[in-house]
């Protein structure tokens, strides 16, 4: 049997996030959120641990490592088929990339955008295994606190965030809409932003921020 | 999501034959899985094996005959077809209903042939709590429940919408899908493709056959002449499937409509060609009149359900204005 793939230490992180949330939501009870988390394990446990080697189709199956190029560098982590990029990037990537934040896991809410070949793409709704050769960029290959990229001090100095859980995922999807159109007007940045969700509707400052770093971008 | 094995054949011929060898419903087909991965963790499919389509080489083009028509991969994903400058320019309809689809995370990994073979969105359907008509179930919810989402064509006994935004473009442009299985390869118009819940399969929308892959969509070059639009309307600004759309080809001799092609979206549980509405445009003069009968002729024999009933009045609207946008 091959090591438990899901820490001990992490299942209780996610199950405390997952309880509040629930709570918040007025939803599910406590017990039954245990009772999947466990679930989860046990199906988790139950999977092979070899990837069957067979001619023809590369079949895979229970845990195996793949190498995925993350923000430049390639790195080796264990995944199963049903890890999606979101859930290797959290909880497989050492140290763990927790920039891409996991809220509504079915693409409704932008919080896990990443790039994929420069492009935006929903985190969870990606399987880790199928993006090996892809280039994947995630919030922790844009700047650092040191060293903010243009549009990210563009949000510190407009106020952009309040709560700050969507802004990883809206500072992804501008910085593709920019890359493609430098100079981009408002319309092009608001259906930039279109698959990305912020509950506290801090939008007029998101695009504030984001035609302030267009217009710079304009002036060169 | 339950645990599944991940099949990467590099050859369509490898595919089809691990579909027809797995047990009936245990395989899925995989393409850019905004759809499929939704329904696993939802556990509405618990499938086994998925098959995953990208990497057979090939299936990601469109490609123009000579003579202006056009191939599109099953693999093609819904932002390289917005892109497109061949469909921007001769297809303008079909670029723009790519561009109305999800969001541009979505438009980045989805594809033609996962947007066509989607599954429904009613709520009923997509909650793993109700066994509705379409889960195995025998009702359907949304008859006496909340239906504003649902159907007002065409309906019944499932009251689902087709969700998709290309199938309503591509109908109205005439369009057909190939089919390909161990058994054999076939082509099927995309009006025959999609099929109602009253001819009997009330779980599935298509003809698709256990083991079938949908591989590519084949658009006839258009009459020369055409001129296009997609109009969707959303209950909110940013992405959402369409609460009604009009997908319309029009080919006009100066003032007259010389040939009308309509599909509508949103409204019935198949993208709906709407014959009345290509009737009352056909001959007629382009004028304000005639969208207005058209519009009329657009509803014929709708049947809301109590909550959708502002659909009748919204694809009216839709149609008038799509007209309007032509002139």
């Amino acid at each position: 049997m091959s090591q438990d793939p899901i820490p001990e230490a992490d299942l209780s992180r996610r199950l405390f996030l997952r309880s509040a949330g629930s709570v918040a939501a007025g939803g599910v009870l406590a017990q039954g959120l245990l009772g999947a988390c466990a679930a989860e394990r046990a199906e988790a446990r139950s999977a092979s641990a070899a990837p069957s080697v067979a001619e023809g189709p590369e079949e895979l199956a229970g845990e195996i490592e793949i190498e995925l190029e993350l923000n430049g560098a390639k790195q080796k982590l264990k995944v199963e088929p049903r890890t999606t990029l979101l859930a290797a990037l959290r909880e497989r990537c050492a140290p763990p990339l927790t920039g891409a934040k996991d809220v509504c896991d079915r693409g409704n809410c932008g919080a896990c955008t990443v790039h994929v070949d420069g492009k935006p793409a929903y985190a969870c709704l990606l399987l880790a295994v199928d993006l090996r050769g892809k280039k994947i960029k995630t919030i922790e290959g844009i700047g650092a606190p040191e060293n903010l990229s243009a549009l990210q001090a563009a949000f510190c100095e407009h106020d952009a965030s309040m709560c700050g859980f969507c802004t990883p995922g809206f500072v992804m999807s501008i910085t593709a809409c920019l890359e493609q159109h430098p100079g981009a007007d408002r319309a092009t940045i608001q259906r930039a932003c279109s698959g990305n969700v912020c509950r506290c509707g801090t939008y007029p400052h998101v695009f504030a921020a984001a035609l302030a770093t267009a217009q710079q971008a304009k002036k060169g | 999501m339950k645990s599944f094995t991940l099949l990467n054949p590099k050859t369509l011929e490898h595919a089809t034959r691990a579909l027809a060898a797995a047990p009936s419903s245990s395989a899925r087909v995989l393409a850019g899985g905004q759809d499929l991965l939704t329904e696993m963790k939802e556990h509405l499919v618990e499938p086994e094996q998925l098959v995953n389509l990208k990497g057979i080489p090939g299936l990601d083009r469109i490609e123009f005959t000579a003579a202006g028509a056009c191939t599109i991969g099953a693999l093609v994903t819904i932002g390289a077809l917005e892109e497109h400058a061949g469909v921007r320019e001769r297809l303008r309809l079909l670029a723009e209903a790519a561009a109305s689809v999800g969001s541009p995370q979505i438009r980045t990994v989805g594809t033609v042939g996962g947007n066509l073979c989607q599954r429904p969105r009613c709520w009923y359907y997509r909650s793993e709590h109700a066994k509705c008509l379409k889960k195995g179930g025998d009702e359907c919810f949304s008859f006496s429940g909340m239906n504003k989402y649902n159907a007002i064509l065409a309906g019944g006994p499932s009251y689902i919408v087709h969700p998709s935004d290309l199938a309503p473009a591509l109908v109205a442009l005439g369009a057909s899908a190939t089919l390909v299985s161990a058994a054999g390869e076939r082509t099927v118009p995309l009006e025959e493709f999609f099929t109602l819940p009253s001819a009997g399969d009330v779980k599935h929308e298509n003809v698709l056959r256990q083991g079938e892959v949908l591989t590519k969509v084949l658009v006839p070059a258009p009459e020369a002449g055409l001129s296009s639009t997609y109009l969707k309307f959303r209950e909110r600004g940013s992405y959402d499937f369409a609460l009604a759309s009009v997908a319309l080809c029009l080919w006009r001799d100066g003032a007259r409509i010389r040939k009308a092609r309509v599909a509508l979206g949103g409204v019935a549980p198949v993208p709906w060609r709407s014959f009345p509405t290509e009737k009352a445009l056909e001959g007629a003069a382009f004028e304000p009149s005639t969208f207005e009968k058209a519009a009329a002729a657009a509803v014929t024999g709708a049947e809301p359900l109590g909550q959708n009933d502002y659909k009748i009045p919204l694809t009216k609207g839709l149609v008038v204005r799509a007209l309007q946008s032509l002139a």
